[in-house]
């Protein structure tokens, strides 16, 4: 088991490696990407331009340049090209308003994703089942900058059903209910894409495992019908639902919900990164790559330890 | 006169599809007393597991229609509320089935899986039931049953599987074991193995066998009264030695002859019935077997009763041909000669 | 005889020789992933097969008889040995220079629900093969619905799915699709295992059609030795990786040398119930032991009821009993004197580590063992 995890690390460690050099190769290689132009703005003299690579030692092979940023990256060194700013520093900020964001919607779209699919799942057929397929493929199918809007549109203070304040992020320690009437829409709002997808995975795992030869032999032993469905269906239509949410977790916390984080102007990791691509900034590019990379590396080691856990056929022996 | 325990009357299951309704079971009747070991034998599709399963209920859904009755010791099994039917499930009446790779779950310990049923019908707590499952295991000859009850099915061989599933279902002392193909998924050593478990089992438990296969070799040495179902129907129904050495049936006499012999010199063809089962949404008028059987005539249109036609009495076939014709008819295909 | 085929196996250069072939498997563990085991999966085993003969082979599951199977067709790579087919050495053949060969040699696999791909259409499933080595395609359905008559199916399920067909119809589509490049070997490998009684004979009696019709040559992977015996010319017996016995397959039947074929033999069912309650039933005990740490000696020992020392110490070498009948074992059954001092350890069959000492003596227990009653 722990060779299991060990091998793992090791691995996880080259991805890092891996993602973070192609990133910056990318950026290096994109018209337009050249730093120095950027940085020197629009009136620039070819004078400045050069006095900026000197500066930046942009005439060094890539490599060490990369190496470079990467150094100053990890001693925390690294400022971005057009505000200066050091780039630990804005990660760092912006974590608060991103794990309210994440943690929240995740709790929220598990338990509804769930109780969606079990629902779909045992109706299968009916009429509730019909809706709620409806429901979720409608769901599915919302943009999360439309839905944000039409929210903010509709419930924000200052709008026809208002009882929400509209955006921005309070912090959980200055004021906890602020914080959380803030966060209640673009929980909602994050989460609804994943309770449409996770309540369509769960239910058409549930159906299958319903006709397992197991669930048969569960009822011939005479157990209840709720046991049945609870310790055998509804356990082993789970397993496949953990690699999905240790994934897709992971995808928000490094900052994937850029989107929500925009519309709802909560000044997270993913507010941070939209502003640097828009900007071709390359070190808070780099910075919230790695990032990034470092939770979707770190929960697809996680959920690999809850398969193992979850499920004795794959345990390393 | 033993006890009887089961007794079936008329029993017809039909299933609602798109394609129309499924007559799964077409009108079957049979008894089965304590100590006995009765034997049901057929194709795939000709209706025997889900007669099996409609014992314990198992086939009840929205979809399922019922006709006739099921006994259980004199209670109508499909009238039962679930309540009642998970009482009788795995405590009274219980069942193994026939792949033991796909039967256990494979997140719970093989020892967990048996507990589960003690749990639930005996109350009884958790290191009670753990001690049952021990020597249960034990009882099925699982060697070192006291560590391997903690085990994972993956863990186990196929034959240890099944020992795992007979361990199950005799948990609660059941009155009726149904086994469903025990034994086809498995390697003939371990088929042996198997079917000298379950009688040696049955006695040490008392209770009554019913034994589902498409194999009459299978049946041969334990059962004590077979029915051959074909299309949903019983066609023939005798004590298992009358079967054997009497078959009245023209399907009976195919099985009989499928089999490759190795009590005998061997063949130059196997005895193969032609085609394919009937379908049981679109089942042939008159005999349902007539349009596989060589033998087949005019009468054959008109569907023959399940009746007795022979000097022993409970044997009953459903066939028009006359007694002395069968036996003159069947020897050659009975000895593999004639390849229908 | 109602066997498929002739027996030709007396003179001509076989179509097949398997020489001392191993196949094992890895087992890796820890940090590096290092070697800490082997699968003996197949160990040492040598025999060859004879144009338009069917070879069976026979045994528990885990007795390596599939990976057998699977290695002559190349499917896998043998560990050590040579696979010769029509006198060329295949073992270390690569990807490319197998590809002519496989269409000399076809495979027909157990479960007929798996072994077909539900999204494709029959016509298109027997046709790949005809398409891989390059026939045009009207030529392609011409010959898809013949191939489909010829296993009895009609030319109309030419455009059907897989699941529109019974257990023994889904087998038939997979035995026209190994027969579609008129291959000249095909190892089946447990073809009516998973089919009713019924199906069953006609799948043999199907099978048997072919090989009349197209000279072709069977090897039969089955665990149940009553239906290997209908089939098969000559019998090979494995246990654990290892060829035990070898043997023209009537005289198997007669007299079994190996206790292990006598158990084999005794398992199978009888529909006849005074005969089933008469004969004396060998019911081994327990399941195959583990391939990766084998027993000592001879590694039925565990299981057998004449064991002695000499088993569980040293390992008995194949020993030719005469008439093409091999086997190996420490105490022969239904042999009686003057052939066992006859008897040779063969010197092609003899393994490496096989001594003087190994050679085969007198039965502990009397002279000779009882045919048993399944003979």
């Amino acid at each position: 088991m722990i060779s299991f995890v060990i091998r793992r690390l090791i691995g996880a460690l080259l991805v890092l490696i891996a993602v973070s050099f192609i990133t910056y190769l990318i950026f290096v290689k994109i018209p337009g990407g050249d730093p120095a132009f950027r940085i020197a703005g629009r009136t620039a003299t070819a004078q400045n331009i050069e006095d900026i690579r000197q500066k930046l030692k942009l005439d060094a092979p890539f490599y060490e340049q990369y190496w470079a940023m990467m150094k100053s990256l990890f001693s925390g060194s690294l400022v971005s090209y057009s505000s200066q700013l050091n780039v630990v520093d804005q990660i760092k900020a912006g974590i608060p308003a991103t794990f309210s964001l994440c943690i929240g919607a995740a709790i929220i779209w598990l338990f509804f994703g769930i109780l969606v699919g079990i629902i779909s799942a045992v109706t299968a057929g009916r009429w509730s089942d019909r809706v709620i397929t409806v429901m979720a493929l409608i769901g599915i199918s919302l943009p999360v900058f439309w839905l944000g809007l039409m929210a903010r549109y509709l419930f924000a203070q200052g709008h026809p059903f208002a009882f929400m304040p509209d955006g921005g992020y309070v912090p959980f320690t200055s004021n906890p209910w602020g914080w959380f009437t803030h966060l209640l829409m673009p929980w909602w709002v994050l989460a609804i894409l994943f309770i449409g997808f996770y309540g369509r995975v769960l239910r058409s795992n549930i159906l299958d495992t319903i006709n397992e030869d197991y669930v048969r032999t569960a009822k011939a032993k005479g157990l209840p019908y709720k046991r049945v469905m609870v310790k055998h269906v509804l356990r082993n239509s789970l397993i496949p639902i953990v690699t999905l949410f240790g994934l897709d977790f992971a995808a928000v916390i490094g900052g994937s919900a850029i989107l929500t984080e925009t519309v709802f102007d909560l000044k997270g990791v993913g507010w941070y990164a939209a502003q640097a691509v828009q900007d071709l900034d390359l070190p808070p590019i780099m910075g919230v790559t790695i990032y990034a990379t470092f939770f979707i590396v770190l929960f697809s080691v996680v959920v690999d330890l809850m398969y193992a856990w979850l499920d004795p056929r794959i345990r390393p022996t | 006169m033993a006890e009887r325990l089961i007794e079936v009357k008329g029993l017809k299951v039909q299933f609602a599809t798109e394609d129309g309704i499924v007559r799964a079971v077409d009108g079957v009747d049979f008894e089965l007393s304590r100590g006995q070991v009765l034997g049901i034998v057929g194709e795939s599709g000709s209706g025997k597991s889900v007669t099996a399963m409609t014992l314990l209920g198992l086939t009840r859904d929205r979809n399922t229609r019922f006709e006739g009755e099921v006994l259980y010791k004199g209670r109508n099994v499909l009238g039962m509320n679930e309540g009642e039917l998970q009482e009788v499930r795995g405590n009274e009446m219980s069942m193994i089935f026939q792949d033991p790779m796909t039967s256990l779950n494979p997140v719970y310990s093989v020892g967990a899986q048996i507990c589960e049923a003690i749990q639930i019908h005996e109350r009884a707590d958790k290191s009670t039931a753990r001690r049952r499952a021990v020597d249960l295991l034990k009882q099925v000859g699982i060697p070192n049953a006291d560590s391997r009850v903690d085990n994972y099915p993956h863990e186990f061989s196929g034959g240890m599987r099944q020992r795992a599933m007979i361990a199950m279902a005799l948990a609660c002392n059941p009155d009726v074991l149904i086994a469903d193909e025990p034994t086809t998924a498995l390697d003939v050593t371990i088929q042996a193995q198997i079917i000298e478990l379950i009688d040696r089992l049955k006695d040490e438990f008392n209770s009554a066998v019913i034994l589902i296969t498409h194999d009459l070799g299978v049946v041969a040495e334990i059962a004590d009264e077979i029915i051959v179902m074909y299309a949903g129907r019983v066609v023939e129904r005798a004590q298992t030695r009358d079967l054997f050495y009497d078959p009245q049936m023209p399907y009976t006499w195919g099985l009989l002859g499928s089999i490759p012999r190795l009590d005998r010199p061997k063949q130059e063809r196997l005895h193969s019935i032609k085609g394919t089962p009937p379908s049981l949404i679109r089942s042939p008028t008159g005999c349902k077997f007539r349009p596989r059987c060589p033998h087949a005539f005019d009468k054959c249109m008109e569907e023959p009763p399940l009746e007795n036609r022979v000097e022993t009495p409970g044997h009953l076939d459903r066939c028009w041909l006359s007694v002395a014709e069968k036996r003159q008819l069947r020897e050659r295909t009975l000895s593999g000669e004639e390849a229908a | 005889m109602g066997s498929f085929g002739m027996n030709q196996s007396n003179g001509g250069d076989p179509l097949l020789d398997v020489r001392n072939v191993k196949t094992y498997f890895p087992i890796r563990k820890g940090l590096l992933q290092r070697e800490v085991a082997q699968v003996h999966a197949v160990d040492d085993v040598t025999l060859s097969v004879q144009e338009g003969e069917t070879l069976g082979l026979v045994g528990e599951s885990g007795c390596g008889k599939s990976t057998l199977g699977r290695t002559i067709v190349r499917l896998l790579e043998p560990t050590e040995g040579n696979v010769i087919f029509e006198g060329r050495d295949i073992s270390k053949l690569g990807t490319r220079a197998l590809r002519p060969l496989r269409r000399q040699m076809q495979m027909v696999f157990q479960d007929p629900y798996a072994s077909l791909n539900p999204r494709k259409r029959v016509g298109s499933i027997i046709g790949t093969p005809l398409k891989i080595h390059g026939v045009d395609k009207s030529e392609q359905r011409q010959r898809v619905q013949e191939l489909l008559e010829t296993v009895g199916l009609s030319p109309e399920h030419y455009n059907r799915f897989p699941h529109e067909f019974s257990g023994g119809q889904r087998q038939r589509i997979g035995v026209a699709r190994a027969l579609a490049l008129h291959p000249k070997l095909i190892v089946a490998d447990e073809p009516v295992s998973a089919l009713d009684v019924s199906i069953q004979s006609q799948m043999l009696n199907l099978l048997d059609d072919l090989q009349k019709e197209l000279s072709l040559t069977y090897i039969f992977i089955a665990h149940d030795l009553g239906v290997v015996r209908h089939v098969s010319n000559r019998i090979a017996v494995m246990y654990l990786g290892k060829l035990v016995e070898l043997s023209p397959a009537e005289e198997l039947y007669q007299r079994p040398i190996m206790p292990y074929t006598e158990a084999l033999l005794s398992a199978v069912p009888i529909p006849d119930p005074d005969l089933s309650h008469e004969r004396e039933r060998i019911v081994l005990q327990g399941d195959v032991p583990s391939p990766i740490n084998p027993p000592s000696g001879c590694r039925f020992h565990p299981r057998c009821r004449y064991m002695t020392d000499i088993c569980r110490e040293v390992e008995p070498p194949l020993t030719s009993y005469g008439n093409g009948h091999l086997a190996a074992c420490h105490h022969p059954l239904n042999v009686d004197k003057e052939t066992l001092a006859r008897a040779t350890v063969s010197e092609r069959y003899t393994p490496a580590e096989a001594d003087e000492g190994a050679k085969p003596k007198t039965p502990a227990k009397g002279e000779a063992h009882p045919i048993p009653e399944s003979g």
